[in-house]
């Protein structure tokens, strides 16, 4: 694994999203759903709204380090936010 | 739609492209993000650099350049190839056998691999030995496409549209032929004009197939390098420097791993978002569709 060059920050992250991907797996099949349509006007599944939110939250993070200078973390603040409002109305 | 049983067994079918997608795609892209967040000089030895390289490039001109000549490029080529593989498509014979000589001729260009196009053209375009080089210089015309910005881009965007228009046309080709007589014999008995036909059962009809045209030239002419590389360079100056060719230089050029895994990183980002927008208007399309 020493080519793979890993760090714990990124380890952490991998990790993060292994136990994402993991945990709306359990959910998807334990219970089980029927597609809605939110206020993008297509039909989304938890899942859809996972995506929509972790690549919705690598352009904030960009964008917070472009734009503000503030430190990182408060990105993720923004981003948990986003995930709410992803998840209720999308 | 949904009388189909479902059967979740079938999932395992699925684990052997999982395991060469993990060995191929997932592991190295990993690796990428570990590079991104760490410097090296060699030798496998890597020095934490927190979102350093992150933050460079998003404040540095290098990066921004590059995108925008991308996104121009494939706005130029979509604007000229989708039009055109649609009109071309119109005026292909339907049947007999100059359909068959048309298909044939049409899908040479797309039988020829990028470096060999690229090198086509290369020499094609110049002034001392080539055809159209020598011809624009006979006539006048000041074309030099190894100094000149506009005779670079042209000549970039002309062989692409060379390339790939066939593409198109091949497909919106498809589209037309599986609409029934039946539509034009209608349109026939109410006098519908060429332009109603086109705009209310060709295109239509079309849609569909002309979305994959536009998702595959889009996604193409925005990874595309090799051509550029061979025709050009990426000059005169870094004028037709797209994405990729930048990328190769920062990483295998400059051996600077750190921040060309942070540039490929925020490329792929890019190309994620635009592949769920297409996917997602697609299916979006298919399943109106379905309602019909």
């Amino acid at each position: 694994m020493a080519w793979m060059a890993w760090t714990t920050e990124t380890a952490i992250f991998f990790g993060v999203i292994a136990a994402l991907l993991a945990t709306f797996t359990f959910l998807a099949i334990r219970f089980p759903e029927t597609p809605r349509t939110g206020v993008l006007g297509i039909e989304t599944t938890r899942g859809d709204r996972l995506f929509i939110t972790l690549l919705g939250s690598a352009f904030i993070n960009l964008a917070w380090l472009a734009l503000s200078g503030a430190p990182q973390p408060w990105a993720l603040a923004i981003c948990l936010v986003y995930a709410a409002a992803v998840f209720r109305w999308v | 739609m949904n009388d189909k049983t479902v059967n979740q067994k079938a999932w395992l079918l699925v684990l052997p492209v999982l395991a060469l997608v993990a060995f191929s795609a997932v592991i190295p892209l990993m690796t990428v993000v570990n590079y991104s967040v760490q410097d090296t000089f060699g030798n496998n030895q890597f020095f934490p650099a927190g979102l350093e390289w992150f933050e460079e490039l998003l404040a540095s001109d290098r990066m921004w350049n590059a995108l925008g000549r991308q996104v121009a490029f494939s706005a130029i080529i979509l604007a000229i190839e989708v039009p055109l593989g649609v009109f071309i498509a119109l005026n292909m014979p339907k049947r007999g056998a100059w359909a068959s000589v048309c298909l044939v001729l049409m899908s040479l260009p797309l039988l020829i691999p990028w470096n060999v196009v690229g090198t086509i053209w290369q020499i094609f375009g110049r002034v001392d030995i080539g055809l159209l080089g020598a011809t624009l210089a006979e006539l006048g015309i000041d074309y030099n496409y190894t100094q000149d910005f506009y005779a670079a881009w042209a000549t970039v965007i002309v062989m692409d549209v060379w390339h790939w228009t066939s593409l198109v046309a091949l497909l919106g080709y498809a589209g037309l032929q599986s609409i029934p007589d039946a539509y034009y014999q209608a349109a026939k008995i109410d006098q519908a004009s060429r332009w109603a036909v086109f705009r209310y059962i060709e295109l239509p009809k079309m849609s569909g197939v002309l979305m994959i045209a536009i998702l595959l030239r889009f996604m193409d002419s925005f990874m595309i390098y090799t051509e550029p590389f061979v025709v050009t360079g990426g000059g005169p100056g870094n004028d037709t420097t797209f994405l990729s060719i930048d990328l190769v230089k920062m990483a295998l050029g400059q051996f600077d791993l750190g921040p060309a895994a942070a540039f490929s990183l925020m490329y792929f980002l890019v190309i994620l978002l635009v592949s769920w927008v297409f996917y997602t208007v697609m299916t979006t399309m298919d399943a109106r569709e379905g309602r019909k």
